[in-house]
């Protein structure tokens, strides 16, 4: 028997453990999954908790429930990948060797990297929503928030669901204006960006929307320090913003045990092959998800097609074939603009996200522009997510590499 | 689009940042660097600019903590050296893409 091992049971490893289980002969390949958490979070909904419009039990389920029956999980730490001997070491068990690694271990928030973040006022006045304690607590703190300054702020990039904090921002317009206090409320974006939109479409199309719903941007802020006496943000250049209630999006890191192990960059991220998804440093390991180094967004729908992409090549590498250069970088999201409706986005490498329609020429859903139909489509997305995306079956329609934008069809 | 840099016939975006990295060379970069109000260039500025071509051939991304960290650029002398936005200040001068989210 041969081992195949999946580290990290989270979005991208649970789609691979469904894919290769389909696809790899059960006489003579197990498939071992391992992750530090029974629990399985619907990420997406860590967004929507901190404003009650979802319940905590829609957006957790246990890790087991979700793997095909002859997968085996290990519930434990994973502290070390030793690549030379193929082999994994576990907190608290024997280590366990592999003929083949598939590393999907995510990315994690890193406060402690920021002077003050993690201090006194964590989850008092300094909150996150990357975390499903972080989005629970959170939710606590604003049903009761009388008002004042929010401050929404990105400490630096490469963050998961890139877009999340601003969505953040427009959806704490909608919620305090339902409230009936948005008057008493200054909420202002901070961003290490050069602003809220950072590609021209977007920028074109979007930046009303800022203005649109009364939220002020600091642009350029490279954060040094969070000082949480005088509760304001200090940047680099010596700029302070002030807050009553800071949400912030600490630092995204990859797994300690890539450090561990020495496989990972300064972020603990791996590098990767950007179009196949083998490990630049050993050949029978393959990287997906939030785990990778690659320049495309740390986000579940690119670790859908990733997972498409990286399946085939699992096989083909196995057979001595040479491995397809398919993954283009696409990434599909929707993105909460509030008051009930919704954006999408449906971008790569190559093509920026673009007017048209998706994910038809004739739509139904529309690209770039706020509407209804998108907002139902992220509502909706949840139950795709569970039933299918995690499942690996196939989403009709969704194309594996993005179909270039009208204007760069020809 | 097409713009002339220090004689040079090159392609850059509606920021005038340079879309083919293998366009740029060092008369170029002086001469953005003196319409960012950034320089004259020393071998400080050198020493990062050649270092955010390395990271961008190798297709990895380079971030204000990452420079620190590395020790090739400790943030205060990052933002001494090119003031009021140095990342993206820098990467203008090194012919790579600016700093961007995906929208």
């Amino acid at each position: 028997m041969k081992n195949l091992i999946i580290l990290g049971a989270g979005t991208a490893g649970t789609m691979m453990a469904h894919h290769l289980r389909k696809r790899l002969s059960a006489a003579e390949w197990t498939i071992t999954i391992v992750d530090r958490s029974e629990n399985h979070y619907y990420q997406p909904g860590f967004l929507f908790l901190p404003f009650d419009m979802i319940e905590e039990r829609a957006i957790v389920k246990p890790v087991r429930d979700l793997l095909p029956g002859d997968v085996d999980f290990i519930f434990a730490p994973i502290e070390r990948i030793d690549a030379e001997a193929n082999r994994v070491h576990l907190g608290g068990r024997d280590p366990i060797d592999y003929d083949l690694l598939v590393v999907a271990t995510g990315s994690h928030i890193a406060p402690d990297e920021i002077e003050g973040m993690n201090g006194e006022g964590w989850r008092r006045e300094v909150f996150d929503f990357y975390t499903f304690e972080g989005a629970r607590a959170l939710r606590d703190r604003l049903a009761t928030w009388a008002g004042g300054k929010l401050v929404v702020h990105i400490t630096e990039m490469p963050i998961k669901c890139p877009v999340a904090p601003l969505e953040f921002a427009f959806l704490a317009d909608s919620f305090f204006k339902k409230r009936g206090i948005r008057d008493r409320v200054e909420i202002t974006f901070v961003t290490p960006l050069s602003g809220a939109f950072t590609k021209p479409k977007a920028s074109r199309a979007l930046g009303h929307l800022l203005a649109d719903k009364h939220i002020a941007l600091e642009a350029d802020f490279a954060v040094q320090k969070v000082d949480p006496e005088r509760k304001c943000l200090v940047s680099w250049d010596d700029r302070e913003v002030d807050y009553d209630l800071l949400v912030t999006t600490p630092t995204n890191m990859g797994s300690d045990a890539m450090e561990a192990s020495g496989l990972g960059d300064d972020l603990n991220f791996i590098p990767t092959h950007k179009n196949t998804l083998q490990s630049i440093a050993h050949e029978n390991i393959f990287v997906i998800g939030d785990a990778t180094n690659l320049p495309a967004s740390k986000a579940g729908s690119v670790a859908h097609f990733e997972s498409e992409t990286l399946t085939e090549n699992i096989l083909r590498f196995l057979e001595g074939k040479p491995l397809l250069e398919t993954f283009d970088g696409h990434s599909n999201c929707f993105i909460e603009s509030g008051d009930g409706k919704a954006l999408l986005i449906d971008f790569n490498y190559e093509y920026e996200p673009h007017p048209g329609r998706f994910p038809f020429s004739w739509g139904p859903m529309a690209l770039l522009k706020e509407s209804r139909l998108n907002h139902w489509g992220k509502l909706a997305f949840r139950w795709i997510y569970w039933h299918i995306l995690l499942k690996a079956r196939p989403l009709p329609g969704i194309p594996l590499q993005k179909r270039p934008p009208k204007e760069d069809a020809a | 689009m097409k713009t002339t840099i220090a004689g040079t016939e090159i392609d850059v975006n509606e920021e005038g940042y340079l879309t083919d990295a293998s366009q740029w060379n060092e008369a170029i970069a002086a001469a953005i660097a003196a319409e960012e109000n950034v320089g004259p260039l020393t071998d400080a500025h050198w020493k990062i600019i050649q270092h955010l071509r390395e990271k961008h051939a190798a297709d990895e991304q380079v971030t204000i903590r990452s420079l620190n960290k590395s020790g090739v650029a400790p943030t205060k002398e990052f933002y001494a050296l090119f003031p009021k936005g140095p990342l993206k200040k820098a990467a203008r001068i090194a012919g790579v893409p600016k700093p961007a989210g995906c929208i």
